[in-house]
């Protein structure tokens, strides 16, 4: 099937498989390894990107779903070569260790802020409900994302 | 310069992760490559009466179809031989790479279909047909030594892998035991964990023809340890025609240790339809095929005398290894378990006695903490339901037994009574500075002031010490390790005074290209910019023992160490010859060799530089500044610290709430502080979740009930509060850095602190007897209730 849609700024046409995921088709066919897959079952977020302003799990949505929709992904959220904020926090507070859960968790994460600019600590443990990290135990991504929001 | 060590620099690795640009093995995508899907048996236990292949290869797209008939002679090992307790080899059935005449644990590989897209063979694989007939089976360990218990190995009766004793002799600990005045004893499950790390296993095998080569990629903490099993036990394959690769792993924490049967299978099917073939669990293959953690069933007691000394120390488990052995598993429950049996604490007497057996489930290996975790949990749990039975403070009993401070340098290491001489240690100093961060004075007057608004808050501990930096080869070689456990580390200097350092530990998380870098930098007095740390891959790195048991730094670290002091003794000369002046007149610092008392010098940049473009040049001196090494450490090296824990449970659900969790240990020195804290963030969580979410299981058919997600209760951001943590630095007297460990320690301290936390809240009500874990609402619910 045909599809049509855009990836971090850039148009796309592509002839899919019907059951192909989103998750799947931006890493084998676009070559966006960046998302990550770590259940396909909606379980652990590591797939988590950003459909029309959404933060969405791509390995559950099918890539003809995508049809005609705007798509972020990890290696869309810098700008002009500079690290988006969520990112250069991320590393700054050690938001990560694996670095596996990390694509998804920023993307949940910028998500959340942009729902709640000022979220307290129990509102960014909530919104990371969806996303497992096995490395870190979530104090430093806590701390990365409360960074994140004070310097914006 | 010299001030990385010590500076928690953000870490060089970051970069690469946060912007989606990390290479894990299920990125890479070959030419021509094919994919690879199992038929996994649906039973614990069942014979294998035919299998049909016919439609699955006749499915489009589908390239080859193998069963155990075609590769049955090989067969994975198992890492470490351990001994019957009278001399009797342990059992070691074949391990094969698709099960041969029956299937012993679901999940269990069958048949493997290779095929053009992944699709294809996920397609194809449904279409084999495998004649099953079901047999009884077994999946607790203790039922499975009982007479008439299903036999997992046909040849293989009570399915006994091997029995253990450490410790002083038998009837000593018994007789103490008996003598006791006060005893206290526990019956539990140390329940089975699902590692789960976030990035599933992943292998992609290439066999080149035009070289006969093979290539591996795969989401190992150990290539070389892989490319050696392999070739050496499982292929027998030349290891100069095989290059094992291992960019950057999400996550292993023991898992991926293990050399799997999926590993060699790829390898050799690779061979035979000539492409490359990628597998990439999804995750229930990972819940069911994962090497495990845990499970054992133990009796454990500790006697006191009237003072609140421990006297003696007891312990029974039966430790189930699952169906097959798998690489570290008879080693997780006896050397690197009944080992730490001594604690932090003077027990006089102790008796360590371990079965292992066979049952039907997936093999259980290491998994963070390896059989220390069991122990520690062991002895801090009993110690608090302990002090609580004798109406003692559970800080006071800890203070009563602790072995006093001693530095490993002017004072001796400390001899236990299970073989290990702990080397450094200060037990009162982590205890007292969690003490001050908790407040515990303060905690019990609002602890009783909140029991008369009936609040259940309650408080935990755990004085723990561990063993990492394993090891020293000819000891895990007299106790039945089949492998070296040294490090190497190669480090050139490049013509222009920059360097590689080529490790062969692995990180998968740890950060070593940034703290690895540190103190490279800081000893030869360069920029960290000029220094590059290569690790995972077997053509680039000589030789590695990889990352596990908390050795990078103590064991691999060490290795690099002393090739730097290659390098500068050889700069020196170098130098020396430069200055005209004698070495011994010269000293190092700062990048530069200077004559002592005066301000002629030549930086490192220069010597390096002659090195290689020796014109004027010291006679007989070989040209290159380019060193390896192998460090074998002289003694394991022994961490410790102070968990505490507080928990608030609610009366009415039983459900419990880590309101508060305090750590205070001691790795010894530290490279990288940012790092440190990390992981013991990391292990904490992991260990909490064992103490309150997590468990495997499996129901008398041996299917698994908790194979998902869903079913599986990890923990999430909203199950902790933030860690409180502190270090204090007891060097390590034994390495060149000081350096201890600190990668299991958050996760082998933790578990009893909540587990006491949970107890302290609730037994005041009366009756209440121990709650095993993970211990859920329900749980507390049904002891508050019984
Ligand atoms: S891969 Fe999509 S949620 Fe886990
Ligand atoms: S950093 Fe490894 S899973 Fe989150």
């Amino acid at each position: 099937m045909k599809i049509n849609l855009k990836v971090n700024g850039k148009d796309h046409t592509s002839d899919v498989e019907p059951m192909m995921s989103l998750a799947a088709y931006l890493r084998e066919v676009l070559l966006l390894t960046g998302t990550h897959v770590g259940c396909d079952t909606s379980s652990c977020g590591a797939c988590t990107i950003k459909m029309d302003g959404k933060a969405v799990k791509s390995c559950t949505i099918l890539a003809v779903q995508a049809d005609g929709c705007d798509i972020t992904t990890i290696e869309g959220l810098s700008q002009n070569g500079e690290m988006h904020p969520l990112q250069a926090s991320f590393k700054e507070n050690h938001g990560l260790q694996c670095g596996f859960c990390t694509p998804g968790m920023i993307m949940t994460a910028e998500n959340l802020l942009s729902e709640n600019p000022n979220p307290t600590e129990e509102e960014i443990r909530h919104g990371l409900e969806g996303n497992f990290c096995r490395c870190t135990g979530y104090h430093n991504i806590v701390k990365s994302i409360q960074h994140a929001a004070e310097s914006n | 310069m010299s001030n990385y060590i010590g500076q928690s620099i953000k870490r060089r690795e970051d970069d690469r992760f946060i912007t989606g640009k990390g290479k894990y093995t299920d990125d890479i995508v070959l030419p021509k490559m094919t994919h690879l899907a199992f038929v996994r048996s649906p039973y614990a236990h069942a014979k294998i009466n035919s299998i049909d292949t016919k439609a699955a290869l006749s499915h489009p797209g589908v390239v080859a179809v193998y069963t155990g008939e075609d590769c049955g002679n090989f067969g994975v090992p198992c890492g470490w031989q351990v001994n019957f307790k009278n001399g009797d080899t342990m059992k070691e059935p074949p391990h094969p790479l698709l099960a041969v005449g029956k299937a012993k644990h679901v999940g269990e590989n069958v048949v493997a279909v290779i095929a053009e897209t992944l699709q294809a063979a996920r397609d194809a694989a449904e279409l084999v047909e495998v004649d099953y007939e079901e047999l009884p089976a077994v999946t607790n360990p203790n039922a499975a030594v009982q007479p008439g218990a299903p036999q997992v190995h046909d040849d293989i009766p009570n399915n006994v892998v091997f029995d253990f004793a450490l410790g002083n002799p038998k009837e000593e600990v018994d007789a103490a035991i008996d003598g006791a005045s006060h005893v206290t004893k526990l019956n539990f499950k140390n329940q089975r964990l699902a590692p789960n790390a976030i990035e599933p296993r992943s292998y992609i095998a290439d066999y080149d023809v035009t070289v006969d080569k093979y290539t591996l990629y795969t989401s190992t903490q150990n290539p070389h340890l892989i490319r050696l099993l392999m070739c050496a036990f499982v292929l027998g394959l030349p290891e100069h025609k095989v290059r094992v690769i291992s960019h950057d792993v999400g996550g292993g924490f023991g898992s991926k240790i293990y050399h799997y049967s999926e590993e060699a299978l790829v390898t050799w099917a690779s061979k035979q339809i000539g492409r490359p073939i990628k597998w990439t669990s999804d995750r229930s293959e990972a819940f069911l095929t994962d090497a495990h953690g845990r499970d054992y069933v133990t009796t454990a007691e500790m006697g006191f005398d009237n003072n609140g000394k421990i006297v003696a120390f007891r312990v029974h488990s039966e430790a189930n290894l699952g169906a097959y052995l798998s690489t570290f598993s008879t080693a997780c429950p006896t050397y690197l378990h009944a080992t730490l049996a001594q604690g932090c604490y003077t027990t006089p007497l102790i008796n360590i006695d371990v079965t292992a057996t066979f049952t039907n489930t997936n093999p259980v290996d290491a998994y963070r903490g390896a059989g220390r975790p069991e122990m520690t949990y062991m002895i801090e749990h009993l110690m608090d339901t302990a002090a609580l039975e004798m109406q003692i403070d559970p800080v006071e009993l800890r203070k009563t037994n602790f072995i006093p401070a001693f530095d490993g340098v002017s004072q001796p290491g400390y001899q236990t009574q299970v073989a290990l001489q702990y080397d450094s240690g200060n037990y009162h100093a982590t205890l007292d500075r969690a003490l001050e961060m908790v407040g515990y004075d303060q905690f019990r007057k609002d602890q009783e002031e909140s029991r008369k608004n009936g609040k259940l808050l309650g408080i935990g501990f755990s004085t723990y010490i561990e063993a990492c930096g394993i090891a020293p080869s000819a000891v895990v070689g007299s106790l039945g390790a089949r492998a070296g456990l040294y490090e190497s580390a190669h480090v050139r200097v490049q013509p222009t005074g920059s360097v590689s350092v080529f490790t062969g530990s692995h990180s998968h998380g740890q950060g070593h290209e940034t703290s690895y870098a540190q103190f490279v930098a800081d000893t030869l007095g360069i920029p960290m910019e000029n220094v590059d740390i290569i690790h995972g891959d077997t053509n680039e790195v000589a030789f590695g023992m990889g990352t596990y048991g908390s050795r990078s730094l103590a064991v691999g670290g060490s290795a690099i160490m002393k090739s730097l002091d290659k390098i500068l003794e050889k700069g020196a000369k170098i130098a020396a010859h430069k200055l005209e002046a004698a070495v011994e007149d010269l000293e190092y610092a700062e990048g530069k060799w200077t004559v002592k008392g005066t301000d002629k010098s030549i930086a490192f940049g220069d010597v390096s530089l002659t090195a290689y473009v020796p014109h004027d040049y010291p006679e007989g001196l070989e040209p290159g500044l380019d060193f390896s090494s192998f460090y074998d450490p002289t003694n394991f090296t022994y961490p410790f610290g102070t968990h505490i824990a507080i928990v608030e449970i609610d009366k009415d659900t039983g459900k419990v709430t880590l309101k508060r969790f305090i750590a205070c240990d001691d790795v010894g020195n530290v490279i990288n502080p940012m790092i440190v804290e990390g992981q013991i963030h990391g292990g904490v969580a992991q260990g909490v979740g064992q103490a309150l979410l997590e468990g495997v299981d499996y129901d008398e058919n041996g299917q698994m009930i908790t194979g998902s997600f869903m079913d599986y209760a990890m923990p999430r951001a909203d199950d902790f509060p933030f860690f409180e943590t502190d270090r204090k630095v007891t060097p390590c007297p034994h390495n060149p850095l000081g350096v201890k460990g600190a990668g299991e320690a958050g996760a082998i301290g933790s578990t009893p602190a909540v587990a006491n936390a949970v107890m302290d809240a609730i037994s005041h009500l009366g009756g209440v007897k121990d709650i095993q874990m993970p211990i859920t609402s329900e749980r507390v619910w049904e002891a508050m209730n019984s």
